[in-house]
C-alpha cells in the first residue's frame, strides 16, 4: 500500500494514501472535533466543525473529507480554526432549542459536549420568529420513536444508517436552505410510513432529534399502585450493555445487578426473556423439524427480531409464508406471564402489570400489535429499552457498584446458555442447532459451538450435518443484508433449510434501545460478553432447561400443541410499502 | 371542455410512456420529475409515489428532489404567474404594500394558487430591474413602478 507524509501541528505523520485527515490526524493523538462525521455511516463534510487549515489551500477544509496529500501541512488548532469552528456552532445553536435540561440526551449530547469542549460562553445569533421547526412539528405519533425536528442539526447521521444500513430510507430532507427538515415524505408521520420502528436513528443521533419513546411514566405509575403486581422480564442483550450507563466497560456481565436493581426499583417478579428464548427454541425447533419432514414452506426464516417483521411484511408480503410462526421471546413470555404465571401464583392476571426491558425500539411497537393479545389482555404493557431503565435507576438513586448479585424469580427465571446468545446476531440460529442436533439424532452434540455463524460478517453460511441430512442454514443482520437473502429466495435460488435474519447490525445487543454510544468496537465488545455469559452457564442447550421441561409437563404439554398454538404462535400483516395517495393526508411543505 | 379533456389524456399517455421509458432506473429521477412538471403543470401526489416505485427509488428521495428545485411543484399552478420583487430596491420602494394589495385582490397568500386556477402568486428576491422599482411580472410581462392601487387594473387584463 501507498503511503503518504505529512504534517499535522508540526509533527510528522505517515499514512495509507486515501487516509482522511481526521484519521491522520488521530494516529498521532489529535482528535478533530466533528458533528455530522460517523465512521463506516456518514462521512459527508456538511456540518463544518472538523474544519482545519491546509497550507496553500484556498478555505478551510473538512478534515472528514479531505484526504491527505504527500507533504501536506496541516494545522488543526490555529487562531482561525478555532475562531471558525465556534462560530459555526453559533450558528447551529442559534436554530437549537436551549433546552438542555429537560433534554433526554442531556449530558449524552455530542452538541452540548461541543459547546463544553469550545468553551462557549454565549451565542451572538438568534433565528427568533424564523425556525426550521417548530413544535408542531414533533412527532410522536409512533409507540417507537419520537422525532423532535427542532433539535435536529441536518448532519444526516440517521438518513445514512436508514437508507445504508438498513435499505429503508423512511425519513430524508425535505424543502431547501432554512426551511430544510428531516422527516417522512409528504410530512407524514412516522406511524404511518415504512419505517421499521428499529431506532438505528436514535442511535446515531447526536442531539435530541430523535430518541426513544419515554415510557417510564407509564411504568413508575404501576409501580406506584398497590393494586398492580408489577412483572418484569429482561432480554439477553441488556445484561451485556446495562453497565455502560454507570460508567462500566461495553459486554461487562451484568446480570445479577440487573435484577437486583429491578427489585430495588420495585418490580415483584423479575424474570427473564432468556427463558422464552429457550422456549422459542422448542417451539421454533419443532416448527422447523416438522416443516422439513412435512414438506411445509422452506426456508423458513426466524421471527424474533420486530423491526425485521414490520419489514418484511412492508417489503416482501409474498414471503411471509417463510417466517416462522412463533412469537418472539418477548411477547412468548408476555403470555405466559399473563396465564400460566398468575394460575400458578393464585393472581388475578387483572391485577397483572407486564413491563419488559428491551435493547429495541421496536419491540415497544410489537407489543402494541393487535395479535399480542392471546392471554385476553394486552401481553405486554410497557417496553423499556435499556436507556430507560438506566434513566429509572439513575432516578431511583441506585448506586449500581454496590449492588449485589441477585437471582431472577421462579417460574419464568432459568434458562440456559443457548438462550444468552440470542443476544448476539448468529446466537438464535446455534441455539436451534444445538437443539435440532440432539433432538434428531438422539446423540450428544461433540462440539456445541457453532463459530461458523458468529460474528459481525453480514451473511454468514453454513451446512450441518444433522444424521442424514444436510442442513443448509443462513444468517443475516441488518435489513439490508436480509433484502439480499429475500431476493435470492424470490428468484428460487435460496436453497437454505433456516435463515435467522436480525434487525440490527450486530443482533440485539446492537438494538436501538442501547446505550449511546454503540458503535462498531462497542459491538463487537457487547458480542464477545454475550459468549462469556454463554460460557459460563452450566446448562447450554435450550432442550436441557429443567424449567422448561417442567413447563411443558404441567401446563403447554407438547410443543407446538394446542396451548402452544393460541399462546406461542402468531400471524403477519401484509403492508404496502406505500400508503395510497388518497391516504396521504395534504402536506404543509412544498410550493 | 372537450378539447381540454383531449390534451389531459394526452398528457396522461406522455407521462406513462416517461414511467415507461425510465422504469427501473433510479438515476432518472430528476428527469421524470422534470417531465411530469412540464406536462401538468405539477407534480401530483400519487404520480410521485408511482415514480419512487416504476423506478425503484425510496420515496423519501422523489420527495425530496420534488421540494429542494424550485422549478417542481407539489400543487396545481394557476393560468397566469404574478411574480412580486420583493428585492431590496423594490422592498424600500414599498414592494410590501403591493404584497398585501395583491394579497387582498387575490384572497391568497404568497406561494399560493387562487382556487379558480386564474392565478399564482410567487415572490422573488430582485428581478435585476431596480430602476423601475417596485417590479411585479405577470407571465413574464414586467410591470414597472407598482403601486397598491394599480394592482386590480393589473389583474384584470389576465383572464
Amino acid at each position: 500500500m501507498a503511503t503518504v507524509t505529512l504534517t499535522i501541528d508540526n509533527q510528522k505523520v505517515e499514512v495509507e494514501q486515501g487516509t482522511t485527515i481526521l484519521e491522520a490526524a488521530k494516529k498521532i493523538g489529535i482528535e478533530i472535533p466533528t458533528l455530522c462525521y460517523m465512521k463506516d455511516i456518514n462521512a459527508i463534510g456538511a456540518c463544518r466543525i472538523c474544519v482545519v487549515e491546509v497550507e496553500g489551500a484556498r478555505a478551510l477544509q473538512a478534515a472528514c473529507v479531505t484526504p491527505v496529500a504527500e507533504g501536506m501541512v496541516v494545522k488543526t488548532n490555529s487562531e482561525l480554526v478555532r475562531k471558525s469552528r465556534k462560530l459555526t456552532l453559533e450558528l447551529i445553536l442559534s436554530d437549537h432549542p436551549q433546552e438542555c435540561l429537560t433534554c433526554l440526551r442531556n449530558t449524552n449530547c455530542e452538541l452540548q459536549a461541543l459547546a463544553e469542549a469550545f468553551g462557549l460562553k454565549e451565542v451572538r445569533f438568534t433565528r427568533g420568529a424564523a425556525k426550521s421547526a417548530t413544535e408542531a412539528d414533533i412527532d410522536d405519533s409512533a409507540p417507537s420513536i419520537v422525532r423532535d425536528p427542532r433539535k435536529c442539526v441536518l448532519c444526516r447521521r440517521c438518513v445514512a444508517v436508514c437508507e445504508k444500513v438498513q435499505g429503508i430510507k423512511a425519513i430524508g430532507p425535505v424543502n431547501r436552505g432554512f426551511e430544510t427538515i428531516i422527516a417522512p415524505p409528504f410530512d407524514q408521520k412516522l406511524a404511518d410510513v415504512n419505517c421499521a420502528m428499529c431506532g438505528q436513528c436514535s442511535l446515531v443521533c447526536p442531539t435530541g432529534a430523535i430518541t426513544e419513546k419515554d415510557d417510564t411514566d407509564k411504568v413508575w405509575a404501576a409501580l406506584s399502585d398497590p393494586n398492580k403486581h408489577v412483572v418484569v422480564q429482561t432480554a439477553p442483550a441488556t445484561r451485556v450493555s446495562i453497565a455502560e450507563e454507570f460508567g462500566m466497560e461495553p459486554g461487562s456481565i451484568n446480570t445479577g445487578k440487573m435484577v437486583a436493581a429491578l427489585r430495588r426499583l420495585g418490580f415483584d417478579k423479575v424474570f427473564d426473556t432468556d427463558f422464552s428464548a429457550d422456549l422459542t427454541i422448542m417451539e421454533e425447533g419443532s416448527e422447523l423439524i416438522q416443516r422439513i419432514t412435512q414438506g411445509g414452506t422452506l426456508p423458513m426464516i426466524t421471527s424474533c427480531s420486530p423491526g425485521w417483521i414490520k419489514y418484511i411484511e412492508h417489503y416482501y408480503p409474498d414471503l411471509l409464508p417463510h417466517l416462522s410462526t412463533c412469537k418472539s421471546p418477548q411477547q412468548m413470555l408476555g403470555a405466559l406471564i399473563k396465564t400460566f404465571y398468575p394460575k400458578k401464583a393464585g393472581i388475578d392476571p387483572e391485577n397483572i402489570y407486564s413491563v419488559s426491558i428491551m435493547p429495541c425500539t421496536a419491540k415497544k411497537f410489537e407489543a402494541e400489535r393487535d395479535e399480542m393479545n392471546d392471554s385476553g389482555y394486552q401481553d405486554v404493557d410497557a417496553v423499556l429499552t435499556t436507556r430507560e431503565l438506566a434513566r429509572m435507576c439513575r432516578n431511583a438513586g441506585i448506586d449500581w457498584n454496590a449492588l449485589p448479585e441477585e437471582e431472577y424469580d421462579d417460574p419464568l427465571g432459568l434458562s440456559t446458555g443457548a438462550a444468552v446468545i440470542f443476544g448476539a446476531t448468529g446466537g438464535v440460529m446455534e441455539a436451534a442447532l444445538r437443539t435440532a442436533y440432539e433432538l434428531i439424532t438422539k446423540e450428544e452434540l461433540k462440539d456445541i459451538n457453532f463459530t461458523a455463524v458468529r460474528g459481525m460478517e453480514g451473511i454468514k453460511e453454513a451446512t450441518v450435518k444433522v444424521g442424514d441430512l444436510d442442513v443448509k442454514v443462513a444468517v443475516a443482520h441488518t435489513l439490508g443484508n436480509a433484502r439480499k437473502l429475500l431476493d435470492l429466495i424470490r428468484e428460487g435460488k435460496a436453497d437454505y433449510h433456516f435463515i435467522e435474519v436480525m434487525c440490527c447490525p450486530g443482533g440485539c445487543i446492537g438494538g436501538g434501545g442501547q446505550p449511546i454510544p454503540t458503535n462498531l468496537e462497542v459491538r463487537l465488545a457487547r458480542i464477545a460478553g454475550i459468549y462469556k455469559a454463554d460460557e459460563q452457564l452450566p446448562i447450554r442447550k435450550s432442550h436441557e432447561n429443567p424449567a422448561i421441561k417442567k413447563l411443558y409437563e404441567e401446563y403447554l404439554k407438547e410443543p407446538l400443541g394446542e396451548l402452544s398454538h393460541k399462546l406461542l404462535h402468531t400471524h403477519y400483516v401484509p403492508r404496502g410499502v406505500y400508503r395510497k395517495p388518497e391516504d396521504i393526508p395534504e402536506s404543509g411543505s412544498g410550493h | 371542455m372537450g378539447a381540454q379533456c383531449n390534451c389531459q389524456n394526452e398528457s396522461n399517455k406522455k407521462v406513462e410512456d416517461l414511467l415507461a421509458k425510465h422504469r427501473g432506473n433510479p438515476n432518472s429521477l430528476i428527469v421524470v420529475l422534470a417531465g411530469i412538471q412540464q406536462e401538468l403543470g405539477y407534480l401530483p401526489k400519487d404520480l410521485l409515489i408511482r415514480v419512487a416505485e416504476e423506478l425503484n427509488v425510496p420515496l423519501t428521495d422523489v420527495y425530496g428532489v420534488a421540494t429542494f428545485y424550485a422549478a417542481f411543484t407539489l400543487r396545481p399552478r394557476g393560468r397566469h404567474s404574478i411574480n412580486l420583487c420583493l428585492g431590496t430596491a423594490c422592498y424600500v420602494k414599498g414592494a410590501p404594500e403591493v404584497q398585501e394589495a395583491i394579497e387582498k385582490e387575490l384572497k391568497i397568500k404568497a406561494g399560493e394558487t387562487t382556487e379558480d386556477r386564474r392565478f399564482t402568486f410567487d415572490v422573488v428576491r430582485c428581478l435585476g430591474a431596480c430602476s423601475i422599482a417596485p417590479v411585479m411580472t405577470v407571465d413574464g410581462e414586467v410591470h414597472p413602478r407598482m403601486t397598491p392601487e394599480r394592482v386590480p387594473e393589473v389583474l384584470a387584463k389576465y383572464e
